[in-house]
């Protein structure tokens, strides 16, 4: 195959990233402290867990991990298995097929855990809500710590959150 | 005339445009059932069941009923073998029984509250939780490889069961039903335009596509017409959906394999064109921009610019990633990777990386011939049925629905992964057990759209 002819044009790099929000931060650490829960350090490995979503928020999630927003700069990545996860991130309205699943995930992840209930599905089962398939969102079967709303919300939202997340757990 | 038309020509017709539905007998179901047609899709309502097929001598869609006998209608999985995913999904939401079919369940796993949520009187809750059952292993030195349903990497929830011959899959079977989310209950009863926002979310990476076959089935029904700037609004978006979607399954694959920087290049690409999408149309992935009647909102005249920019660079990096999926070791593990009618993986990334090319040629061309006008027409409150069709990244998609004084009374949407996953079990059958995720991801498996 021919080399391409087109000039070649180079990756660009990671974008900065806007300030995290002091407040959502403020608001992590008081509940770590209130559950005298201990700090996960200056790295968060986090496991998706999905619960039925339509693959919008995954989307948006995936846009994360590109070379753009380069998740990893900031102490965040992704892992296979909950067993290795300080964070479960949950997309999707809970549907009741998918709650043993979720709840397996939760048991299987080691103490301290945080939960973040992704994109309006996961927050309260957004447009699914009340449908009868459906739990109405991640804090009906386990506790949530964060929520991030939207549908889907942006990348840039999500990594605000995760990153509010990161700080309340720096020592 | 083909035979298949000749079948259908003596049964009574209902009104559903823009094909006529033809309320067969069971005998002309049944003698239409074995003739060599391609069956797109079936489904049900309380009384009946319907079926979409394509006729390839007359090349003519074929819109047939059939009603019910004491709960039981003729197979259509003996002559069709995809069908019987679609029989599974009728019997669970409908409780109409295939005869000669495939009776297991697929979308009901005893965890709702009642059975056949569609019937006109849904059934009890099922005494037990009902896991997927999966065929018995034949031989004791094969061994049976689980895999979901919380899979690994960012996707969506699905089970696979492999049963493995040391590394090689000797059957693939699929457990779908997951991610079940009710939508058609949650549809029934309300008007087209609010119905929409269920349609738009059946598939977050097709969701004009779906939008735009739920819009054409209502405005068929309705005998109304998209004003022209709408219909040109939402062929850029589809194409820009289908370049999005395409960039993002490549990239998906690239990963799997172990190639960062086409993965990159691909992430790279798909990130400017969603937030030119959100410049120009409000929303990332355009959910909700697709109304039955037209389009929800003006495209913003700066993004449509800026969009164009984003073709434009798009344009230029085409040939670069083409080069990257066809040297090194994406060439190396997608050839002769996952092997179905005719087609590798390899073969299937150029299918998308062509797909890309003309989209995006299309959508510039669109973009400087925008027709001007309305946005959108009001829809009468009046009775009927229609089908409405749009081409995805992932495959045709359909929608069916009937509507009574302006409001839905039955509404089917056919999702491209109904004709995928039986395709991805036989794939996968005879490859590498290391291979599997690259084969699935190479096919672009859709999960929510069918588990609807
Ligand atoms: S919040 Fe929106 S994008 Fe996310 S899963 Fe739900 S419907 Fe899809």
């Amino acid at each position: 195959m021919l080399k391409p002819t087109a000039r070649r044009t180079t990756l660009p790099p990671a974008e900065p990233a806007e300030p995290v929000d002091t407040e959502t931060v403020a608001l992590l650490a008081d509940r770590l402290r209130a559950a005298s829960q201990a700090r996960l350090g200056h790295e968060l490995a986090i496991r998706h867990v999905n619960t039925g979503s339509c693959n919008g928020c995954e989307l948006e999630i995936r846009a994360l991990t590109g070379v753009v927003y380069n998740l990893t700069r900031f102490g965040l990545h992704f892992v296979d298995s909950p067993r290795h996860a300080d964070v479960l991130l949950v997309t999707g309205p809970l549907t009741r097929n998918l709650r043993q699943a979720l709840e397996q995930a939760w048991d299987a992840t080691p103490e301290p855990k945080w939960v973040v209930a992704l994109g309006d599905c996961a927050v309260d089962g957004g447009v699914f809500k009340g449908s009868y398939a459906v739990m109405d969102g991640t804090s009906n079967a386990i506790q949530v710590d964060l929520t991030i709303s939207g549908c889907p919300p942006s990348p840039a939202r999500i990594l605000s959150g995760l990153r509010a997340l990161l700080e309340a757990n720096s020592p | 005339m083909s035979r298949a038309l000749e079948i259908v020509e003596p049964a009574p017709r209902e009104p559903c445009r823009p094909w006529p539905r033809h309320v067969l007998s069971a005998a002309q179901w049944s003698d239409l059932v074995r003739e060599p047609v391609t069956l797109l899709a079936a489904w049900a309502d309380p009384m009946q069941v319907l079926a979409l097929f394509e006729d390839p001598f007359s090349e003519t869609i074929l819109l047939v009923s059939v009603a019910m006998d004491a709960g039981f209608y003729p197979a259509l999985s003996p002559h069709h073998p995809g069908a019987r995913f679609y029989e599974r999904m009728i019997r669970d939401l409908w409780g109409h029984m295939a005869a000669g079919g495939d009776d297991g369940s697929w979308l009901d796993h005893g965890h709702w509250p009642h059975s056949k949520p569609l019937a006109i009187r849904p059934g009890p809750r099922p005494p037990t939780a009902d896991p997927p059952e999966f065929q018995p292993v034949p031989e004791d030195t094969l061994m049976q490889w689980p895999i979901g349903p919380i899979g690994l990497g960012i996707g969506e929830a699905h089970h696979l069961r492999l049963t493995l011959d040391g590394t090689r899959i000797v059957r693939a079977e699929s457990r779908l039903g997951y991610t079940h989310k009710g939508a058609l209950t949650l549809m029934r009863s309300k008007s087209p335009r609010i119905a929409a926002r269920f349609a738009a979310r059946l598939a977050g990476d097709s969701t004009v596509a779906h939008s735009i076959a739920f819009a054409k089935a209502t405005e068929a029904a309705l005998a109304v017409l998209a004003p022209p700037r709408a219909v040109g609004l939402r062929g850029l978006m589809l194409r820009l959906e289908r370049i999005a979607t395409n960039l993002d399954d490549l990239g998906t694959i690239a990963g799997m394999v172990g190639a960062p920087e086409a993965q990159a290049r691909c992430g790279v690409r798909q990130e400017y064109l969603r937030r030119g999408l959100a410049d120009a149309f409000g929303h990332r992935l355009m959910m909700d921009c697709v109304v039955p009647g037209g389009v929800s909102a003006d495209a913003d005249a700066n993004g449509l610019a800026a969009l164009r920019q984003v073709l434009a660079a798009l344009e230029d990096e085409i040939p670069q990633i083409r080069y990257l999926f066809g040297t090194g070791v994406l060439a190396a593990r997608l050839t002769g990777l996952g092997v179905i009618a005719g087609g590798d993986a390899a073969q299937r990334c150029r299918v998308r990386l062509r797909a890309i090319d003309r989209d995006t040629g299309a959508a510039i061309d669109l973009l400087t011939d925008l027709p001007e006008g309305q946005l959108a027409v009001v829809l009468p409150l009046e009775s009927g049925e229609g089908l409405g069709k749009a081409a995805s990244a992932r495959g045709d998609i359909w929608h069916w629905l009937r509507l009574d004084h302006g409001q839905i009374a039955a509404v089917f949407p056919r999702d491209p992964g109904w004709a995928l996953w039986p395709l991805a079990e036989a794939a996968l059958a005879s490859s590498e057990a290391r291979d599997a995720g690259s084969i699935c991801a190479s096919l672009g498996l859709p999960v929510s759209g069918m588990d609807l």
